[in-house]
């Protein structure tokens, strides 16, 4: 139960600086998801806030304590590896139980705190077995009640799920959502995975080459991306992001496609001036197919032809040519549609987005 | 064949069966007979011309005592032969100091040269260097090293003004015995390094992560998750080595020839001593097999700990 904060936080390998001074505060509590592509930087900060890192430079705060130089140990922290981890010549209990062990605590404390943790888990069939004995689901939630048997002031979760097939990582991270709602602690939850974050975090981190790009609720950064990164990060399939010319009062994009230019965006660019134009596969849509009632909205028909379709049962990817580039719709109550097929496709601008090409930060207000 | 009447195919097949088959053996054994003729050659026969002998008071110089069979009496004569046990005693002391010893200082190197982030391979070679050496200089060596008057080891001691007096080295039987014990140390010391250091090496680096992150301190991480991890590996050194040291021969034959007065005697000088110099080899083949079984016990000792051990760790090797 503590707050953790980073400032100006650095790591350099050598010469190679790898985190570029990020600031983040953690309320108290909270679950926050870092997410971004390999090489981003995340597990690094994780493994800094762990203490398995030094710190190049600025300062890590746990519960209001400067931790930059105190061992892993002295952290009050608690970690699950993406690998779990697991002590491989001990059994599930004596796993579980053996920080326990090395704080000297009673052992029917530790034998009283584990049983507790492995019935929370559903792990009680299961503690005199070794972890070579475990499937790798049974393995990550041991790995998890030896974080739980700490108590700790926070968890850190290293892609904890990346190496459970997509079945079981469904079925775990509703486990992990429901264990913070139970121990309530403050967690930091690194993974690469958008839906996890999504799903599980309460403000999600993006990073990418060791910056943060945004920091907000899943809401946020899936309605009001702050850069162009951003929006093709979050959300699947991932937003149409095409680069377009302003030319009085319509966005050019290659081979003289054009589209009206949003509304909301008319006093926010200048004529010539290179944007990013990012629509979500939601908001283009096969006439008569989208979620919205088009009357509200800014709607831009028009004709295209179908080049594939991929169809999901409750919704069809329908992808069509435009500007030279393909662009995905999704077709909510699909009807049967063949390549080769003349569609009338319609883009609702009012939900469209708009960055700089050149800073790639958002224009909206 | 596909022309000949049914006849024809009958009568060769009674021809078969008949006065061949004896000399058609089954084409597996055929194939294998080579292995057995070139195995019985050179292990079977003399294995059970050695264990025959040691039933016959054979010497070397008088070949037709082989014939004489006299039971167990050589056997009989070991255990009541104080020289034997003493020398047997001294063997089992060498090898648990050995081992011990070898133990510790290899881990200690393996856990050094797993550290060094850089020039690991050129360390790995030089640790390996004393290996490289044949027994049999290893011994001159530290025989020349230990001597009373001449050897390096007296000469640093009197230098450095640690000591005004020759320590007799070689010839104390204490001071000898650690003599020896040292040079075998020097020499192997690197099958545990070795052995060791690829235990290490193997080791998943995120357990190791977990212990800090659980509390353990460096002593506790390396007590409770690193040694348990290392530990089939020290025993598969433990094997070699304890087989090593309990043919031990070589080294103690040019540093002292178990002597002087049999203060270093070990078992395999005394049983070359009593099948060459003294030319009783029946009696020295009967010493040699109960040589054996000392060597058979610590291999099933170690293997019992290394399947222990492996199973521990969950191993999948």
């Amino acid at each position: 139960m503590a707050p953790v904060s980073l400032s100006k936080l650095v790591k350099r390998y050598g010469s190679v600086e790898v985190v570029h001074g990020i600031d983040l505060d953690v309320a108290d509590r909270e679950f926050i998801a870092l997410v971004g592509p390999s090489g981003c930087g995340k597990s690094t900060t994780l493994r800094m806030i762990a203490g398995l890192e030094d710190i190049s430079g600025g300062e890590i705060r746990i519960g209001g304590t400067v931790v930059n130089d105190l061992p892993p140990r002295a952290r009050n922290i608690s970690m699950v590896f993406q690998s779990y981890a697991l002590y491989p010549h001990m059994t599930v209990a004596e796993n579980m139980g053996f920080s326990l062990k090395i704080a000297g605590k009673d052992k029917s404390v530790t034998e009283e705190r584990v049983a507790e943790a492995a019935r929370t888990l559903g792990l009680e069939a299961l503690l005199d077995r070794r972890p070579s004995q475990l499937s790798g689901g049974q393995r990550q939630r041991v790995a998890m009640g030896r974080a739980i048997v700490r108590d700790p002031e926070v968890f850190l979760f290293d892609e904890p799920l990346s190496n459970l097939d997509a079945k079981l990582r469904t079925q775990m991270r509703t486990e992990i959502k429901k264990l913070h709602a139970k121990v309530q602690s403050t967690v930091v939850y690194v993974t690469h995975d958008q839906v996890e974050a999504m799903t599980l975090a309460d403000r999600i981190v993006i990073m990418r080459d060791g910056h943060i790009e945004q920091v907000g609720t899943p809401e946020e950064v899936f309605q009001r991306p702050a850069t162009h990164f951003v929006a093709g990060f979050i959300g699947s399939p991932p937003m149409n992001l095409r680069e377009a010319v302003v030319d009085d009062g319509k966005l050019a994009f290659g081979e003289d496609a054009t589209l009206p230019l949003p509304a909301q965006f008319r006093d926010r660019v200048t004529a010539g001036q290179k944007v990013v134009f990012g629509l979500r596969p939601d908001d283009l849509y096969p006439s008569g197919h989208g979620i919205h009632s088009g009357e509200a909205h800014e709607v831009h028909e028009m004709e295209r032809t179908v080049s594939i379709t991929e169809p999901l049962g409750n919704e069809t990817l329908v992808f069509a040519g435009f500007g030279g580039t393909e662009w995905v719709s999704r077709m909510l109550n699909p009807r049967p549609m063949k390549a080769g097929e003349p569609v009338k496709l319609s883009f609702d601008l009012s939900q469209a987005h708009l960055f700089d090409a050149e800073t790639g930060r958002s224009l909206r207000v | 064949m596909a022309g000949r009447p049914d006849g024809g195919t009958t009568r060769s097949r009674e021809a078969k069966s008949g006065f061949l088959k004896p000399w058609k053996l089954p084409a597996p054994f055929l194939l294998l007979l080579p292995t057995f003729i070139v195995l019985a050659a050179v292990v079977v026969i003399p294995l059970l011309l050695s264990l025959y002998s040691s039933f016959t008071p054979f010497r070397l110089t008088r070949p037709d005592t082989i014939w004489t069979f006299i039971g167990l009496r050589n056997y009989e004569r070991l255990f009541t032969d104080w020289d034997f046990w003493v020398a047997f005693g001294r063997t089992v002391l060498l090898l648990t100091f050995a081992l011990n010893l070898e133990m510790i200082l290899g881990l200690g190197l393996a856990m050094l040269v797993e550290k060094a982030t850089r020039g690991q391979r050129i360390l790995r070679t030089i640790m390996m260097f004393p290996m490289m050496f044949s027994p049999v200089l290893v011994g001159f060596q530290f025989k020349f090293m230990f001597n009373d008057n001449v050897g390096l080891i007296n000469n640093a001691l009197q230098s450095l003004g640690l000591t005004d007096r020759a320590i007799p080295w070689l010839i104390d039987g204490t001071l000898a015995f650690i003599a020896i014990l040292v040079a075998e140390i020097w020499s192997s010391t690197a099958v545990f390094a070795i052995f060791i250091l690829a235990g290490l090496m193997a080791m998943p680096r995120e357990p190791l992560e977990a212990a800090r992150v659980d509390g353990c301190t460096p002593w506790q991480t390396f007590r409770y998750v690193t040694w348990p991890f290392v530990m089939p590996f020290a025993f598969i050194a433990m094997t070699i080595r304890s087989l090593d040291i309990a043919r031990a021969y070589d080294i103690v034959k040019i540093m002292t020839d178990g002597g002087p007065a049999k203060r270093t005697e070990i078992l395999w000088t005394l049983i070359a001593r009593t099948g060459y110099s003294d030319a009783r080899m029946g009696l020295a083949n009967a010493m040699a097999y109960f040589a054996i079984f000392l060597s058979i016990l610590f291999t099933v000792i170690f293997f019992r700990k290394l399947a222990q051990a492996r199973s521990q760790i969950g191993a999948e090797w």
